[in-house]
């Protein structure tokens, strides 16, 4: 009995968002949406269940806004790589494991399973306890900073690259908030600025230039002598 | 003609051992200017201390300067030939001639201000006219330059045949010349007024304000040189003439310092954030206060030379009023000059103060083309006199004696 | 978030440095240097240029430049994108002032490396010092050890590509114009270097090639448009086109200060495309354009998002 109810309040739930999903797609300003399926690399080996398959569908109906992955750390996922063999552990405590994660993101009200689904730690999950791949994690972002995701979605937050006049996937690329924002400690850390510039009566006095790198841009900065 | 030109030049060979030594001396000076302005084309203009943020310098100040130089020769054109006032009268030429070489000298500091002089001629194929003001600057100075050569020429050439200029051929030269000088400081002003992004130079008292000082610096220029060109030649020009325009003198610095005034209120009592350049130039501004000196120099200077100009004592003693002209030529040079050009690029548009100050080679290029000016003046000056007395004539021997009669 | 550096010194040897004795940069070209110094000497202005001289010009500067560099380099004259008026977003909350920007425009654009020219000025003020009229407390010499300082906020100042813009009112050989596509561009062969834009420019945003201009060969970026980062000489003026070798292209890229902004703070696109983020931008966001009170319209919108 129990169960049947649950299954009732599911299909509820199921609906109303895809309603919502619906609603979202017709939102001006957003890019036409690609139908097409893009065949996510690392998933999730397991089989899916039907509440899976209904959420994919859901999810399908979203455009692919993105195109660059989401910043696995190397050797860490596909998370069920370890943690198929092991039993969730539903309470809140001190990691033995992943202890270079500090949880800086409202850490009172949160924890790992939160968001990280303790079924499958290869994809993710939402408040409603829909399921979602870390290539769509947006949406997990997206449950609270509703204003931020809204304005990711018409391009005014968050970074574009590529090119600026098509929107064919790939031309112009979305990067996830997780590609700039440390979900576990989202604010930004300070960087070094680059050089300052020369003062008007010391143009010329340069003596030479250096070479860095940026997330794969190599930028010329000068050198100036003491 | 051909024995008139051989005879000029051979007249302009010849002069005292005072003359030589003054040619030898410019001629030095403009060589040491000539070796300087090739370093600049050399290296470009990062031999001056112009950079962006202060984008013109000494050329543009000095520039300035002169163009209001040259309008003052309506000072003595106007009493001349309008009011036919009989001591001007006699003069007038030569005031003319000074702002044919003061225009000559506006023009060079122009060329060596740009960074692509060889490429000036492009001004004449796609001349963005009316909207740019250095179009209009460019036509009214040439043109200025033009009117006052044809009236030199015209009244030299009628000379040199014993006769004097006609009136109905000089009326419509000097009905041009006289709203034309007052237009070429006007566009001049108007170059820098225009601006809206330099609020220390648009504001609308600033044209006034430039024919006003042109009105003092100008004739107190022509003044000292009237006096060193009576002692050195044989050039007529009373005192009458001379305290004449010195009287001018005392109404155009008394109407000069009442708009500075005026200006100087309006900034200092609104006091908006537009006071920023106002303040760099007579308070220093957050610790750079270069030209706090020369600024206040130039205040003490017009102020104590308009008491000097003003009372008739000082006005008709030689001593003090040489002294007030050097006032105010010092006074105006730093006002119209430095003193005008510098702060509107201080603070520049993002809010930087930097400190321009002229280096070496462009306070060569300046001296330099101070001296070109005095060399043209002088070759004008003299072949002018001769030409005036009649001593120089296009006429053949035998017809001189009208002249010689019209002499005695 | 933090940007892996790779230092590597390579400094300017001698040798190295593209020292260009540029056509355009003595005074009168030379006698012996035959024809073609004489045809770039009295070379048409740009805009006069039949399609077929501009090819031709395009065609000799880049063999000019495979014989001063020894590199192929190609140089675009193409024009304007049919309906496109390009706008530019940035946002103040998220600039953290670190000037990856400015770099990124160095190198992109082949900016002279000494004389130092840079399009982008950061500017750094104090939160709550007044700022934004005459920007009289900006600092643009800041150097700490990192960005964000607490305390301050970051404003970089670029061309802001006026609709009607106040430099090219002034110039008086028309050598700068406004582009149909809104970008504001200098024919480099045309301008005298009489800097009278630079008076006008409320903005700081023209530079002035005060010495020749020289950069690594190295280091050139061989994708140059003559309208906008091919070389420039000595006593001409230069400034930001929004990399129109880049963005005047369909598909192109956009710019390279868009490109690099870690923090996202740089938004770009099409002001008559209504779906276009820039539009979006100035829809939903209050935005400001700089010293508007000067009337002279940029079509670069700053906004805070927060």
């Amino acid at each position: 009995m129990k169960r049947l109810v649950g299954c009732i309040v599911y299909a509820l739930v199921v609906v109303t968002i895809l309603l919502a999903a619906h609603r979202l797609r017709a939102e001006p300003g957003t890019p036409a949406p690609e139908q097409k399926q893009q065949t996510p690399q690392n998933t999730q080996q397991v089989p899916k269940t039907a509440s899976e398959q209904a959420d994919a569908e859901h999810h399908a109906t979203i455009p692919k806004y993105f195109t660059t992955r989401p910043p696995f750390s190397e050797g860490i996922f596909p998370c069920t790589t370890c943690h198929a063999g092991l039993k969730p552990d539903k309470t809140r405590r001190e990691l033995y494991f992943h202890t270079e994660i500090s949880l800086k993101h409202a850490a009172k009200q949160r924890w790992c399973l939160d968001c990280h689904d303790s079924e499958n730690r290869d994809r993710l999950r939402l408040a409603n306890g829909d399921h979602v791949t870390f290539e769509e994690s947006y949406m997990l972002c997206g449950q609270c900073h509703g204003n931020v995701f809204r304005e990711w979605k018409k391009g005014i937050h968050g970074k574009r690259t590529g090119l600026w006049n098509s929107d064919k996937p790939g031309d112009k690329v979305y990067l996830l908030c997780v590609n700039c924002h440390n979900p576990h400690s989202p604010q930004f850390k300070p960087i070094k600025p680059l050089p300052l510039p020369v003062r008007p009566n010391e143009i010329t006095n340069i003596k030479g230039t250096s070479t860095v790198e940026i997330e794969g841009h190599k930028l010329y900065i000068p050198v100036y002598g003491k | 003609m051909f024995r008139f030109i051989k005879e000029l030049i051979f007249h302009l060979t010849r002069g005292s051992a005072l003359y030589y030594v003054w040619i030898i001396a410019l001629l030095a000076i403009i060589f040491n200017g000539v070796v300087a302005y090739t370093h600049q084309l050399e290296a470009g203009l990062i031999v001056t201390n112009m950079r962006d943020q202060v984008s013109w310098g000494a050329y543009i100040a000095n520039f300035t300067f002169l163009v209001g130089v040259a309008a003052a020769a309506v000072l003595l054109v106007i009493p001349a030939y309008l009011y036919h006032f009989k001591p001007i009268k006699e003069i007038v030429l030569f005031g003319e001639m000074i702002a044919i070489t003061a225009l000559i000298m506006c023009l060079m500091f122009v060329i060596v201000d740009l960074g692509r002089p060889q490429f000036a001629w492009h001004m004449l194929i796609t001349p963005n006219f009316p909207n740019s003001l250095l179009v209009w600057d460019v036509i009214a100075l040439n043109g200025y330059l033009v009117i006052n050569i044809a009236a030199v020429s015209y009244i030299l050439y009628r000379k040199a045949h014993g006769l004097e200029y006609k009136m109905s051929i000089m009326w419509p030269i000097v009905m041009l010349s006289i709203p034309w000088a007052i237009s070429i400081h006007t566009v001049t002003a108007f170059l820098y007024n225009g601006l809206s992004s330099r609020p220390f130079w648009n504001a609308s008292i600033v044209a006034p304000r430039f024919i006003a000082s042109a009105l003092c610096s100008g004739p107190a220029l022509m003044i000292l040189i009237f006096q060193v060109a009576r002692r050195l030649s044989d050039i007529d020009v009373t005192d009458t003439a001379i305290f004449k325009i010195a009287e001018l003198i005392a109404y155009a610095m008394g109407l000069n310092l009442y708009l500075f005034g005026a200006e100087i209120f309006k900034e200092f009592y609104s006091d908006s954030i537009h006071l920023a350049p106002m303040k760099y130039l007579f308070f220093g501004l957050k610790g750079h206060d270069i030209l706090v000196p020369f600024a206040r120099t130039a205040i003490v200077c017009n102020v104590a030379a308009f008491f000097l100009f003003l009372n008739h004592k000082t006005r008709e003693n030689f001593l003090t009023l040489n002294v007030a002209c050097i006032l105010v030529i010092i006074g105006v040079f730093i006002e119209k000059g430095v003193g005008l050009i510098i702060p509107g690029f201080v603070p520049d548009t993002l809010g930087e103060i930097y400190d321009y100050f002229p280096t070496a080679t462009e306070g060569k290029i300046c001296i330099s083309i101070w001296a070109t000016g005095a060399l043209i003046y002088t070759f004008m000056i003299k072949t002018a006199i001769p030409i005036y007395k009649g001593e120089l004539s296009l006429l053949s021997k035998g017809v001189s004696p009208a002249i010689s009669k019209m002499r005695s | 978030m933090e940007g892996i550096y790779m230092k590597r010194r390579d400094f300017l040897k001698t040798a190295s440095v593209a020292v260009a004795l540029g056509l355009e940069g003595i005074a009168l070209p030379d006698r012996d240097a035959g024809a073609s110094i004489w045809e770039t000497f009295f070379q048409k202005h740009f805009r006069e240029m039949t399609q077929a001289e501009k090819e031709e010009v395009v065609k000799k500067l880049e063999t000019d430049y495979k014989k001063r560099f020894g590199k192929d380099i190609k140089v675009k004259a193409n024009g304007p994108l049919p309906n496109v008026l390009y706008g530019y977003g940035l946002d103040l909350t998220r600039c953290v002032g670190c000037r990856r920007c400015v770099y990124a425009c160095v190198t992109e654009n082949n900016l002279s490396r000494n004389p130092q020219i840079q399009y982008i000025s950061v500017l750094r003020f104090k939160s709550g010092e007044k700022w934004v009229d005459d920007l009289e407390d900006a600092d643009k010499y800041y150097n700490p050890d990192v960005v964000p300082e607490p305390g301050h906020f970051y404003m970089p100042v670029q061309c802001q590509q006026c609709e009607k813009p106040a430099c090219t009112k002034v110039c008086p050989t028309q050598a700068t114009w406004k582009e149909p596509d809104g970008i504001v561009v200098v024919d480099y062969n045309w301008c005298i270097g009489c800097r009278y834009c630079m008076a006008a420019c409320p903005y700081g945003a023209r530079k002035f090639n005060w010495a020749q201009p020289t950069i690594p060969v190295e280091q050139i970026n061989p994708q140059t448009h003559y309208l906008g980062n091919r070389f420039k000489h000595r006593g001409c003026v230069e400034k930001c086109t929004f990399c129109i070798q880049r963005v005047r292209e369909n598909p192109g890229r956009y710019p390279a200060c868009v490109e690099i902004c870690p923090v996202g703070a740089r938004k770009f696109g099409n002001l008559l495309d209504e779906k276009s983020e820039i539009r979006l931008l100035i829809e939903t966001k209050r935005v400001f354009r700089l010293k508007e009170h000067l009337n002279t319209n940029p079509k670069f919108y700053y906004f805070f998002s927060l």
